[in-house]
């Protein structure tokens, strides 16, 4: 049995409860909803929060509704519920495919897309979907709620832009009518980490690229994202070669690095493969009525 | 009744015999009620924890425990200093070296034991390592194992005195000379270099103990999680120096061992000491990250094969150089002059005319251990390297290796056949067993698939610059064909540090014929309660729901050295065997007895002797059992009851054997691999209870495929251990695995009193090879011969590209 440090805990009872908590208790206060990344890092004692306040009561937070051209998703909805949604089915396949490659059902049960966002693992593969889609995220404090881009949440592994008394409350996807989508990963077993994933979607214009986003996990893509490929490809005709040379871009813009899962050339070349074979599962799907 | 009889139910629909049953363990391991180490609450229980080295060599400057000691639940900090004042610092291992209990001079591997904390509370004693303030000076660590005797290589133990390099021991087998030539007269000679890397058997219980000194008595009981309570006891004694009859040590449900509980550990010593210190009971129970880092791991052999051969593809000679990688202390587990286990048996299945092997065993930073894992002893590494070389044979001579395998396999009339580097296998038919195998892969159909797949991928454009061509896979077809010695073993051939591998065993039939069979083996999830009551039913007729087995108290059970390198049913179940047919002799007589008739005239079925001629007359065992606890006379000299007791000294090992056949898909545009089928024929004789040795070979091709495709424990240049969670020490799920084909020959030992052969790790020995065996066929189109597990995508990937990692070092 691994034992964390010592720590206290609260269980809130409502959103303003919890950030009172955060104001009152300070930097060392974490939040736990899922717990499935927070709590090995405390027994292992990576981590060794002063204080937990524990936000799985809030189900006010937990939700996947479509608000306009939107689709809202309370950051306490679990990974499960992601992956069964037919909200979610119906606009993004992406969701449901990156979802089966995530952990393990156990995990999927408990853990949260709030959590898993917050995490700031480089390899999450959440982090890379909301970037692909460029979704938004709206951070909660006191004195209000502020939205920022996904690909600006992230300051570096492990790091992002909420502050000691500020929470991850919502995360805003855009509807693309007729869009595709596709995620594709590669790991050493079911339920490790990326080896490195790419996300993407794809709107046409015909054969046409009309919009792209592309998500990179696992290679230090700054935004977890490939914004030169995407550049590349928008507005070209939605062929083999120009899937190539966004590939192409994708795996030089990344800043993979060599550790247990693989050298640093492997990685990169992985990104131009996965890339490639996202973008032509989503302009499939885009081509046949889009998700 | 002949084995292969089917045997008739007992009133509870169980097998009065061999035959399919529910275990019965599994009734309290299923509902949660099993009785492991960590359930173990006694009055007044203190627990320990392990100060551990951040270092993989360093120099001990100082130790302060004084801000620990002053922690208000801390009863006691223990260091290296304060055990060389009880002469306890340093501890004899299984290999005749010494291993630190708690560092004194230097620690030695990362992870090591540096100091040991007793508190009111496993929380508390673990907050209290926090205050302990140790200051090392960093010496430059022996990571790689080639470079371990390099002249100028840091020295790991200078404990040992005038040792001047990192050497343990060279040792060799086989005929040099014969070999050699062999070798100068072959038409075709192959040499291939290959690692088994560093694994861990990773139970899922980790390691622990409770020591509990009673200060009136000077009795010390110890719960351990132990596959050898027996072999603790006497080292126990050993070590601590108390007296043996004053040593109780129980074993109670083990989660899982695979060779993890052999040996003895420094926490179960300071288990002791606290006990002693403080005169309460202590519990030592390892986390997940102790157990990864610093318990018993398995292989780091790298070993350089060359096989000699005709060009039409007789197998000639094997020669074999191994390094062998021990970590910083020589603490394999094995019979005492095998310091390579039994690697010796590399031969394989194969009848050829000279083998020769030579093992050097090294010291580096790195925990020690090497013998675990379901190994059989190193027959693992063996079978790995055999069935490597013939791949490579068939390679150089572009020979189908089903074809390589059919001309060399040895022949039923060679059986008993003595291999040339010393082994007796006592039977086989390894013929039939591969073309069982290949028949229920459907072999050539599948060589027709991977040449038509092979075909497609070329016309789309594949090439080895271009693997990725329209999504098409390719196929890889990999066979292994194993043999094991298990059963470890006669007298007169092994020991363990001057211990005979002879195994007690006590049958008492109560007077309503209800029995207890008491043994010194050990079950971790075996179900020893089930096979041994099985035998016992077997032998006697007595269903096997009215026979208890005993096990796991040394106060309680008779001498054995345990259960590892599948010995419990070669040994103890011959054992069993032979008591059970002891109490048959002795119930014949009291049946005469009672009949008034002579011995002679009664003939045994089962569960009963019976007047021959006159079979409605005759008692059964129950009723003998009530009758020899009676006042029925009985003829001079013949004590009544009816229990008996035996130590069974086997006349040889045990050889199973098997044929397995894996076929896997590789994703040429990423590197991965799926497992697609597994076929697994085994032959471990007569079946005693087929539903648990399928579930045996279950695992255990679970862990060939763990082991071929993503286990290892990597060291980077500081020697920091890179394996310590299970997020970076992969265990295969039910994902990576395929829905198991087994199927089995049944070629019975002749020297087993029931026929049969241990079979309890032939399938993590023989799985690996073939998976491996698999992926290089898969990489046929890109020239690949060899790389080394686990074949991860990025080292498929590497292969597909010549450059294949050394998996035991961080990756660049």
């Amino acid at each position: 049995m691994q034992t964390p440090a010592p720590f206290e805990y609260d269980r809130a009872t409502s959103i303003d409860q919890a950030i009172g908590l955060l104001e009152q208790y300070g930097p060392d206060t974490r939040l736990v909803a899922g717990g499935h990344s927070l709590l090995p890092m405390m027994k292992l004692r990576l981590a060794q929060p002063g204080r937990l306040v524990d936000i799985n009561d809030l189900d006010d937070l937990s939700y996947i509704r479509q608000e306009e051209a939107q689709i809202a998703i309370g950051s306490l909805t679990r990974h499960s519920e992601l992956l069964s949604s037919p909200l979610l089915a119906q606009h993004w396949s992406i969701f449901a495919e990156a979802e089966r490659v995530i952990a393990d059902p156990v995990v999927r049960n408990r853990g949260t897309i709030g959590g898993s966002l917050c995490q700031g693992d480089p390899a999450e593969d959440l982090s890379a979907l909301v970037c692909a889609l460029r979704a938004q995220l709206v951070i909660r404090s006191r004195g209000g709620s502020r939205t920022v881009e996904a690909r600006d949440f992230y300051l570096g592994p492990y790091e992002t832009v909420i502050g000691p008394a500020e929470m991850l409350t919502e995360v805003r996807i855009p509807i693309h009518e007729g869009a595709g989508s596709a995620y594709e990963k590669v790991e050493r077993r079911a339920g490790d980490w990326a080896v490195v994933a790419v996300g993407c979607f794809v709107k046409l214009d015909a054969d046409r690229v009309l919009d792209v986003g592309i998500g990179l996990a696992a290679v230090n893509a700054r935004g977890f994202a490939a914004p030169e490929a995407e550049d590349r490809l928008r507005g070209q005709p939605a062929t083999e070669e120009q899937l190539a040379a966004a590939a192409s871009l994708a795996a030089q813009h990344c800043r993979p690095q060599a550790d247990q899962r693989g050298p640093e050339d492997y990685k990169r070349y992985l990104v131009g493969e996965l890339t490639r074979r996202a973008l032509r599962r989503a302009i499939d799907r885009a081509s046949r009525g889009g998700a | 009744m002949t084995v292969t009889d089917a045997a008739p139910l007992s009133a509870a629909g169980n097998p009065i015999g061999f035959g399919r049953m529910l275990r019965k363990e599994d009734a309290r391991f299923l509902r949660g009620q099993g009785n492991y180490l960590d359930d173990i609450q006694l009055p007044g229980m203190l627990h320990g924890a392990i100060l551990r080295s951040p270092h993989a060599h360093a120099r001990i400057i100082s130790i302060d425990t004084s801000a620990a000691e002053a922690h208000p639940k801390v009863k006691a900090v223990i260091t290296g200093a304060m055990l060389e004042g009880l002469k306890l610092a340093w501890m004899p291992t299984l290999s005749q070296d010494v291993q630190a209990v708690l560092a004194t001079d230097k620690v030695r591997f990362h992870g090591q034991e540096v100091a040991f904390v007793v508190a009111e509370d496993r929380y508390s004693a673990r907050d209290a390592l926090e205050l302990i303030v140790v200051e090392y000076e960093p010496l430059r660590p022996v990571v790689d194992a080639r470079r371990a005797l390099e002249p100028g290589a840091p020295v790991i133990r200078t404990d040992i005195e005038g040792k001047q390099d990192n050497h343990i021991f060279d040792w060799e087998a086989g005929d040099r000379e014969a070999t050699d030539e062999v070798f100068r007269r072959a038409e075709v000679v192959v040499a291939q270099d290959m690692l088994y890397p560093r694994v861990h058997p990773a139970p899922m219980e980790t390691c622990g103990s409770i020591a509990s000194m009673d200060r009136v008595t000077g009795q010390l009981t110890a719960w351990s999680t132990t596959q050898a309570p027996h072999a603790h006891r006497t080292l126990y004694a050993l070590v601590a120096g108390i007296p043996e009859h004053k040593v109780r040590i129980i074993s109670p449900d083990i989660g899982g061992g695979f060779g993890n509980k052999v040996g003895i550990y420094p926490g179960y010593v300071l288990a002791v000491v606290g006990s002693i210190v403080t005169g309460h009971p202590v519990k030592w129970v390892e986390d997940r990250s102790e157990n990864l880092m610093s318990t018993s791991f398995a292989r780091d052999y790298h070993m350089h094969g060359e096989i000699a051969a005709t060009k039409s593809g007789k197998i000639l000679g094997l020669r074999v150089k191994v390094l062998a990688d021990h970590g910083a202390f020589n603490g394999t587990a094995q019979p005492t002059k095998f310091p390579a286990g039994f690697f010796h048996i590399f031969p394989g299945s194969y009848d050829l005319e000279a083998a020769h092997c030579e093992v050097t065993g090294v010291y580096t930073n790195k925990a020690p251990g090497g013998v675990a894992y379901a190994c059989s002893f190193r027959v693992t590494e063996a079978v790995y390297l055999v069935e490597r070389m013939v791949e490579v044979l068939a390679d150089e001579l572009k020979m189908d290796p089903a074809d390589v395998r059919r001309q060399n396999l040895l022949r039923p009339e060679q059986f008993p056949y003595m291999n040339k580097t010393g082994w007796e296998y006592d039977s086989g038919d390894y013929g039939k067993t591969l073309e069982v195998a290949l028949d229920k892969a459907g072999y050539d159909d599948l060589r027709r698939r991977q040449a038509e797949g092979r075909a497609r991928w070329r016309a789309a454009g594949g090439t080895p610059e271009h693997p990725e061509v329209g999504g098409e896979h390719l196929m890889g077809i990999g066979i292994s064909f194993f043999t094991e010695g298990v059963g470890a073993g006669p007298k007169k051939h092994m020991d363990i540090l001057g211990l005979g591998m002879a195994d007690g065993c006590e049958l008492r039939v109560h007077p309503t014929g209800k029995a207890q069979l008491r043994l010194s083996v050990q079950t971790q999830g075996q179900g020893h309660e089930t096979t041994f009551a099985q035998i016992v039913a077997h032998e006697l007729g007595i269903p096997p729901e009215d026979i208890e087995v005993i096990h796991g108290d040394t106060d309680n059970t008779p001498f054995g050295l345990g259960t590892y390198g599948s010995r419990s049913t070669p040994v103890s179940g011959a054992a069993a065997a032979v008591v059970s047919r002891r109490i048959r002799d002795k119930a014949r007589i009291v049946a005469a007895a009672a009949l008034e008739c002579s011995t002679d005239d009664l003939e045994w079925e089962l569960g009963r002797w019976k007047v021959k001629g006159d079979p409605e007359k005759g008692k059964t065992i129950q009723e003998i059992a009530m009758l020899a606890h009676g006042t029925l006379e009985l003829p001079e000299g013949v004590e009544g009851h009816l229990d008996a007791s035996v130590v069974y000294d086997p006349p040889n090992l045990t050889y199973p054997y098997g044929a397995y056949i894996c076929v896997v898909d590789l994703d040429p545009g990423t590197g991965q691999i799926k497992v697609d089928r597994f076929i697994a024929v085994d032959d471990c004789g007569p079946r005693i209870n087929p539903m648990i040795v399928e579930g045996q070979v279950h695992g255990g091709l679970a862990d060939g495929v763990g082991m071929a495709l993503m286990e290892v424990i990597a060291f980077d240049e500081s020697g920091n251990h890179l394996g310590g969670s299970f997020m970076d020490y992969l265990l295969p799920t039910s994902l990576e695995c395929p829905s198991w084909e087994l199927g089995e020959t049944v070629t019975p030992s002749p020297h087993h009193p029931l026929g049969v052969k241990g079979v309890g790790e032939s399938a993590t020995v023989g799985s690996p090879p073939a998976v491996v065996n698999a992926v290089v066929d898969a990489l046929e189109p890109f020239g690949v011969r060899h790389a080394d597990m686990p074949l991860t995508p990025a080292q498929v990937w590497l292969a597909m590209r010549g450059r294949p990692l050394r998996t035991d070092l961080a990756v660049s």
